[in-house]
């Protein structure tokens, strides 16, 4: 691994004489691999003046597991536990974005109580998925109870899909062609009595969390993020609509019946410094955690009985092409480029990795912050190593 | 396969003995002592009494008062260590309620109480490991240097009249000297662990502790202005008489002066939010990133014998120390109980607010909280004034807000109490649906 120069350069930013017979240098401070605020094995060398980051480099690959060409050597259908380990927190919609990549290329028609299952889960799992990244991030901030609160909520979600699917973190359970079960009995009244319990409970976040003065204080014009330097990195999910762009490819370009649901793209408006900063993007997901309240309600409403399954074969044969098939994640577009050469597992699968993408911008808006604003700009992130490093 | 053995201990000459008479008359005799526990202890007090007497009468008049200091350093150590301990096991308990869980509830079937023992016998059993590259005597010297101060603080710390190791006249500023010492203990640590997550840790403490100092001494000072000592045992017994006489609603300055004391103070302990130093999502640990085992314990230990020390200081000199607010006799168990109040404060206040950063720390404590506590110092030098026989107007308006201050307490104790019944009765309700299938006794 390239190991990152050390200028020594007198300090740039005190401007008093320093005496003659003192030397000053920059300290390099190696952050990670192991360290609580990098939210897994990302490592980051900084350069530091004092407290002050001049400079920030990630290094990644400390989880790569070769997701990419396993699927080559695996059967379409034995890959779709492998995506749930890409974004281990989001592993429904890993699962969604993989099985519509398989069904596009395939031509697999999917029946529509399917697809509003799908949505149901994919959107509670986007709120488990937001509940970590919000508790995290208070954790992030030296706030140790939200954390706590967020999965005592998260609990609920993880036992809905445990008695759907039977796992409680790789579910595996949206497969191609459809969802693996139907789900079992009482389910339904249960998700209901989830989301009236879970609602007032955000307003319980704000209160403690969001608008704390102290919070505001560490988060708001830190890390700012404007909407042209989020475009230029590939910036997406709450990390481009913290920055003011409502765009969202549940809107921009609906798959499993999106066009049906009535939902608003919440965006970062600085209302606690510049439009795209720390806050914001922490305020979005808070905000799309309400936005999929309101989607799953309407989809349990719409739910109507009969299949949740094609007839697809065990063994899913794919004509030869390629497709690029994106969804949106909790954490961004999750893209899947399948090649296929007519055979019964990918010619090739490249994955396109939200978090991948979203932290590529740390170098850039890392500089000049303080050392605690990084755990500050790493948590608004809200990387997931798995899938950084696949 | 390589399975591990336990080899075979023989033992041998003394350890032998020992090991024979535990084993053989151990299981006589202690039943035996149990069974006499309160008749032992008895006659152990009348001969150390004897004892005492007779050397004092017979062999050297001064050596009974040497006894007695060591008896009662003997006594405050256990003290401190029953604050850490129970402290610790409290600090646990307070965040599982806070957090909707239930914290230890296993060791000692009590809810847990035997918890912070057990991690202590843990500790104690640890490998005691030094990094290679360490300065290996500071790295020994710094959790002594950092707890052994937070002790000292206590010789003279006064848990009523009588009830103090020694009473100096400037105790005030002796315990503030002491509780300052400590960061010399946690730059010591961060320099000696040859960690840079360390020496950030130590750093921070450094600022923070040297300019959270001066607001926290201005505040105090506001309190000695107005009673004219530093000895905490005049500064405690001018408040005898029930809540109204309390310093902390002599007048508004005071009242301020013990809210910026108390900001100061959980900065000087590294309470959050100004817990900087160890800031675990920052720096790892903080400064005793590379202390593992009992050294690791002393700093832990330091902190919350500190954590006592300056709500003890707090209590004495604004809260009426170990006077009842009811005006009835006082008590050490008074003060004990108001310093225990505190305490919990602090803890209620680390398990709700996220942490500050570096630089508002420093730009709160000398842009705001330093001139604010100056200020407060200046108005209560010219209350005092103003506040006598010869300025008889004066004197009506110094009642009135007197007693309106002490109206104000009792109504923040009121919202308190309020909202601790609140709580308790929607305990089911704020707790979730959720924690309450998951635990049994929330």
């Amino acid at each position: 691994m390239k190991e990152i120069e050390l200028q020594c350069q007198p300090d740039l930013l005190y401007d008093g004489e320093i005496p003659s017979d003192v030397r000053t240098e920059e300290l390099m401070l190696n952050m990670g691999p192991q360290h609580p605020s990098t939210h897994g094995v990302l490592r980051v060398v900084l350069q530091t003046d004092g407290e002050l980051v001049l400079k920030a480099t990630p290094y990644i690959g400390y989880l790569h597991r070769c997701a990419e060409k396993i699927a080559e050597k695996v059967t379409y259908r034995q890959f779709t536990p492998y995506t749930d380990r890409l974004d281990y927190l989001a592993a429904m919609n890993n699962n969604l974005g993989f099985a519509l990549a398989v069904e596009k290329l395939g031509g697999i028609e999917v029946p529509p109580r399917a697809d509003y299952l799908r949505v149901i889960f994919a959107e509670l799992n986007r709120i488990g998925s937001h509940l970590m990244a919000t508790g995290s991030y208070g954790l992030d901030m030296g706030a140790f109870t939200p954390l706590v609160y967020c999965f005592r909520e998260r609990e609920w979600i993880m036992d809905l899909f445990e008695s759907a699917s039977g796992a409680r973190l790789t579910y595996s359970y949206i497969t191609i062609g459809g969802v693996r079960e139907d789900l079992p009995d009482g389910w339904v009244q249960r998700c209901r009595e989830f989301l009236d319990y879970f609602e007032p409970k955000i307003t319980e976040y704000n209160n403690l969390l969001s608008y704390n003065h102290i919070f505001i204080n560490r988060t708001g014009n830190v890390g700012v993020c404007p909407a042209d330097l989020a475009v230029a990195y590939g910036g997406t999910g709450p990390c481009l609509r913290g920055s003011g762009l409502a765009w969202d490819l549940r809107k921009a370009t609906p798959y499993c019946r999106y066009n049906e649901f009535d939902f608003d793209i919440p965006v970062g408006r600085g209302q606690n410094g510049a439009v795209g900063d720390c806050w914001d993007r922490y305020f979005v997901r808070i905000l799309e955690m309400v936005q999929s309240v309101r989607i799953v309600r309407q989809a349990l409403d719409k739910l109507t009985d009969g299949p949740v399954q094609t007839k697809v074969p065990r063994i899913v044969k794919l004509p030869a092409g390629e497709v690029y098939y994106e969804v949106e994640n909790p954490r961004g577009q999750l893209g899947f480029h399948l090649v296929s050469d007519g055979g019964t597992s990918a010619y090739r699968l490249k994955i396109r990795g939200p978090s991948f993408c979203n932290l590529s911008v740390l170098p850039v808006l890392a500089p000049n912050c303080l050392l605690a604003d990084i755990s500050a700009l790493l948590g608004s992130i809200d990387i997931v190593m798995g899938e950084v490093d696949r | 396969m390589y399975t591990y053995e336990r080899p075979k201990v023989e033992y041998k000459g003394l350890s032998l003995t020992i090991v024979r008479l535990a084993t053989k008359w151990g299981a006589i005799g202690i039943p035996l002592l149990l069974r006499f526990a309160w008749g032992v202890f008895f006659a152990a007090v009348v001969a150390v009494v004897a004892f005492v007497w007779i050397v004092g009468r017979f062999i050297n008049p001064l050596l009974p008062w040497f006894i007695r200091d060591v008896v009662v350093v003997v006594g405050l150590l256990a003290f401190v260590c029953i604050v850490a301990i129970i402290g610790i096991w409290g600090e646990r308990k307070v965040s599982g309620r806070i957090q909707s869980r239930l914290g230890p509830m296993r060791t000692g079937h009590w809810h847990g109480w035997a918890q912070s023992l057990a991690d202590g016998l843990k500790f104690v059993q640890k490998e005691d490991l030094i990094p290679r590259d360490a300065d290996q005597p500071l790295f020994r010297l710094a959790p002594y240097v950092a707890l052994v101060p937070a002790f000292c603080a206590y010789l003279a710390l006064p848990f009523g009249v009588g009830w103090v190791f020694r009473s100096a006249d400037v105790s005030l500023l002796f315990v503030l000297a002491m509780l300052a010492i400590e960061v010399l203990g946690v730059i010591m640590a961060g320099w000696a662990s040859n960690s840079k997550w360390s020496l950030y840790g130590a750093m921070r403490e450094g600022c923070q502790l040297v300019s959270y100092e001066i607001p926290m001494g201005l505040s105090l000072l506001a309190a000695v202005v107005a009673t004219g000592s530093v000895n905490l045992i005049e500064l405690g017994e001018v408040q005898s008489g029930g809540w109204f006489s309390w310093l902390i609603f002599q007048n508004p300055f005071l009242f301020l002066a013990f809210f910026t004391y108390y900001i100061a103070s959980l900065a000087s302990c590294k309470r959050s939010p100004f817990d900087l130093p160890e800031g675990e999502s920052e720096l790892v640990a903080g400064f005793h990133t590379e202390y593992s085992g009992f050294r690791f314990v002393m700093f832990f230990f330091a902190e919350y014998v500190a954590m006592f020390a300056v709500s003890a200081l707090a209590t004495i000199i604004f809260l009426g120390g170990w006077h009842s607010p009811i005006g009835g006799p006082s008590s050490p168990l008074w003060f004990v109980l108001k310093s225990t109040f505190l305490v919990w404060v602090q803890m209620w206040v680390r398990w709700t607010l996220p942490r500050i950063r570096i630089d508002q720390v420093m730009h709160a404590c000398v842009k705001y909280l330093l001139p604010f506590t100056l200020l407060l110092f200046l108005g209560s030098s010219l209350w005092q004034l103003y506040d006598n026989p010869a300025h008889p107007a004066f004197k009506t308006f110094a009642h009135l807000l007197h007693y309106g201050l002490g109206c104000v307490g009792l109504l923040l104790l009121g919202l308190y109490f309020t909202g601790m019944g609140y709580g308790y009765y929607n305990r089911n309700r704020l707790v979730g649906q959720m924690a309450r299938k998951h635990l049994p006794g929330a």
